[in-house]
């Protein structure tokens, strides 16, 4: 193997890590203020996909000008989800509770992809999918850069509402203590839609740019939930920062793998990491050392 | 807040820790009448879709039973067990090859080898993902099943995603399913009694403290690592038997069927759906679901419409009767045998004051 490629896939990993940070983000912010693990995280970025494939392919609205619909309607499918499900669920055993009702969401999801639009593989299209800029002798594609840019312009927008922002300050006492955020008068029901709101509409862009750089399917969304599972478990629960670094590391651990070993093994590598990793700090690289109480 | 009304916790224990108090020639009665139904059922049904259908069912109830016995009376949530479903069916397809069996009856005598070496895929995997607890388990138990579904498309002796055929079994068209039948009600007797001496042993009542409180089980003396392990190992066993039993029925184990996260989550729809930690709840949810499923597949297969139907049934259970089937029941009964005591005016009084306040809630 050349360093050149070996170069070539870090950098490639550090474009579609940022990519897969801004999907793991959306699912480590809503289990943070929520505790649910969404389950649907994954087939919702098919979803956002598929939304993008229609507008694109049927209405004629280019990939980047449809997030401007598919990002709001993501939101309010977030919105509706919470109100809808989560926000039923008892305290006492919420989190594992989440996972099957999650679950339910995506199978639900899932049948309506496959019954609209069918099992067949596609993939988006547009001017700047297949092109690439020749930068110190890589080859960057431009929809990787462009995904890049949007999960780091997302995400900085994410910290920026979160940390300096009394809307973030809402969240953040929610994520610490539901109940003391309560009495100070947060409204803990709107902060919590909200979020789970942000945390679905992440994954519009999340798709649109997955869908461009990955045949996909109503089934793909499997592959993608286990993947930002490791990820977020890896980045410690909760973490935004964690869930960011883990993806990087997973990514480009996993393209260097691809190009040093094999592409059919790369992805044993996320669950392997994640089962050595947990054996030796079961709350993840980046986790706070106790799981809450609550 | 409403749905912790609508669910008291004052019903809790007494849904999980039996029924109140039924007359034991009811239960025995019960059994009778359950294990009369299935002697009988392929001999009364004989249309080979009925007792296809029936033969799944009764795959996915020892399985649920059995995930039941780790997942139900330790509450962690394990969606791995496709992993050991996978691993006895491979062990059986492979062994069969391998030593040359034929078909029929000696590939049944194989299936404990299934669940032997579910049994010992079951202790690593178990040593690994019972270090974590809760949420983290679940996912650790779903990356462990992803490790496994990997390895079985891309290693060499699985054969790869056309997987193995197993030897055709010598049945006569007419009764073909029915030794599957039968093989798979026997497995089913003896993991519900597996299942039924556990709750009644100090081991099940290590398990149901480790469920309520992991730390204070630990504290008073429950060595929690040494029995979730054992009651991990004890719960694939009977998952690696039927999934011989249910790859030697379709006749050949594929990658994709063998490890499927669907299964995964069947298990904990079905169990969710009749009552986890109870000894009967499993056993109906995989009964019904398994069946219905079965039946929406062949109904409306291919285009999507049974997901949609399995994923509005399963939020509808989750929402309407979060505990299950058979613990809702039992605890109307409860609410009502305490409504009748309070109208008499007797003295249980703790129970009636609990009892009483859960049943104004409502």
């Amino acid at each position: 193997m050349s360093s050149t490629a070996l170069l070539q896939a870090i950098v490639d990993g550090i474009l579609t890590g940022g990519v897969y940070a801004l999907m793991a983000a959306g699912l480590t912010l809503i289990f943070g203020v929520m505790d649910i693990i969404n389950i649907a995280q994954g087939v919702m970025v098919i979803l956002g996909a598929y939304l993008s494939y229609e507008l694109s392919v049927h209405v004629g609205i280019g990939l980047l000008p449809g997030l401007l619909i598919t990002v709001p309607a993501m939101f309010l499918l977030g919105v509706a989800i919470e109100i809808g499900f989560m926000r039923r669920l008892r305290d006492q055993d919420r989190t594992q509770m989440s996972i099957l009702v999650t679950y339910a969401v995506a199978i639900v999801i899932e049948g309506i992809l496959t019954a609209v639009f069918g099992v067949n593989y596609e993939q988006l299209q547009a001017s700047y999918v297949n092109s690439s800029v020749h930068v110190l002798g890589f080859y960057l594609p431009d929809i990787y850069l462009i995904g890049f840019a949007l999960a780091i312009i997302l995400l900085i927008g994410l910290y920026y509402v979160l940390y300096r922002t009394q809307f973030g300050r809402a969240v953040r006492a929610s994520l610490q203590n539901r109940t003391a955020a309560d009495l100070i008068g947060i409204e803990v029901n709107r902060v919590r839609t909200i979020s789970v709101g942000i945390g679905v509409a992440v994954t519009a862009v999340g798709g649109m740019v997955f869908g461009a750089t990955n045949a996909f399917n109503p089934n793909t969304g499997y592959d993608l939930i286990s993947r930002l599972l490791a990820i977020v478990i890896l980045g410690g629960m909760g973490s935004i920062g964690g869930a960011m670094g883990a993806a990087i590391l997973m990514l480009v651990i996993n393209d260097v793998v691809a190009v040093a070993w094999s592409p059919t093994w790369a992805p044993l590598v996320f669950f392997a990491a994640l089962v050595i990793v947990l054996s030796v700090r079961p709350q993840g690289l980046f986790g706070r050392a106790a799981v809450r109480a609550q | 807040m409403s749905a912790t009304e609508l669910h008291p916790d004052a019903a809790a224990p007494e849904a999980v820790s039996g029924p109140a108090a039924p007359r034991r020639g009811l239960v025995l009665g019960g059994i009778v009448a359950a294990l009369a139904v299935l002697a009988v059922f392929p001999l009364v049904f004989t249309d080979p879709t009925t007792t296809s259908i029936a033969v799944f069912a009764l795959v996915f109830m020892v399985a649920t039973a059995a995930w039941n016995i780790f997942s139900g009376y330790s509450g962690y949530l394990a969606l791995g067990h496709a992993v050991f479903f996978g691993c006895g069916g491979y062990a059986v397809a492979l062994a069969a090859r391998d030593w040359h069996l034929a078909g029929g009856w000696p590939v049944f005598a194989l299936l404990p080898f299934g669940g032997l070496v579910a049994g010992l895929v079951a202790v690593p995997v178990g040593l690994i993902a019972l270090r974590t607890r809760r949420h983290t388990f679940v996912v650790v138990t779903i990356a462990i099943f992803f490790i496994f579904q990997l390895a079985a498309f891309n290693l060499g002796f699985t054969g790869g995603t056309s997987g193995i055929t197993l030897p055709f079994a010598p049945f006569s068209a007419a009764n073909y399913n029915q030794p599957f039948y039968y093989v798979a009600a026997v497995i089913l007797i003896v993991t519900v009694l597996v299942s039924w001496a556990v709750r009644r042993s100090r081991f099940g009542l290590q398990l149901l403290a480790i469920r309520d409180d992991e730390d204070r089980a630990l504290g008073l003396g429950v060595k929690t690592r040494r029995i979730k392990l054992t009651a991990f190992v004890l719960s694939a066993i009977p998952v690696g038997m039927v999934g011989g039993l249910y790859f030697y029925f379709i006749g050949q184990v594929y990658p994709q069927f063998a490890f499927d996260p669907l299964f995964d989550v069947s298990l904990a729809l079905m169990g969710f759906l009749g009552g986890l930690g109870t000894l009967v709840g499993p056993l109906l949810g995989a009964l019904v679901l398994e069946s219905l499923q079965q039946y929406l597949t062949q109904t409306f297969s291919g285009n999507g419409t049974y997901l949609i139907a399995y994923g509005v049934l399963f939020l509808a259970v989750i929402l309407v009767l979060p505990r299950g089937v058979v613990p809702g029941i039992a605890a109307l009964l409860e609410r009502r045998r305490v409504k009748a005591a309070l109208a008499r005016g007797d003295g249980h009084e703790t129970k009636v004051s609990t009892g009483g306040v859960a049943g104004a809630a409502r």
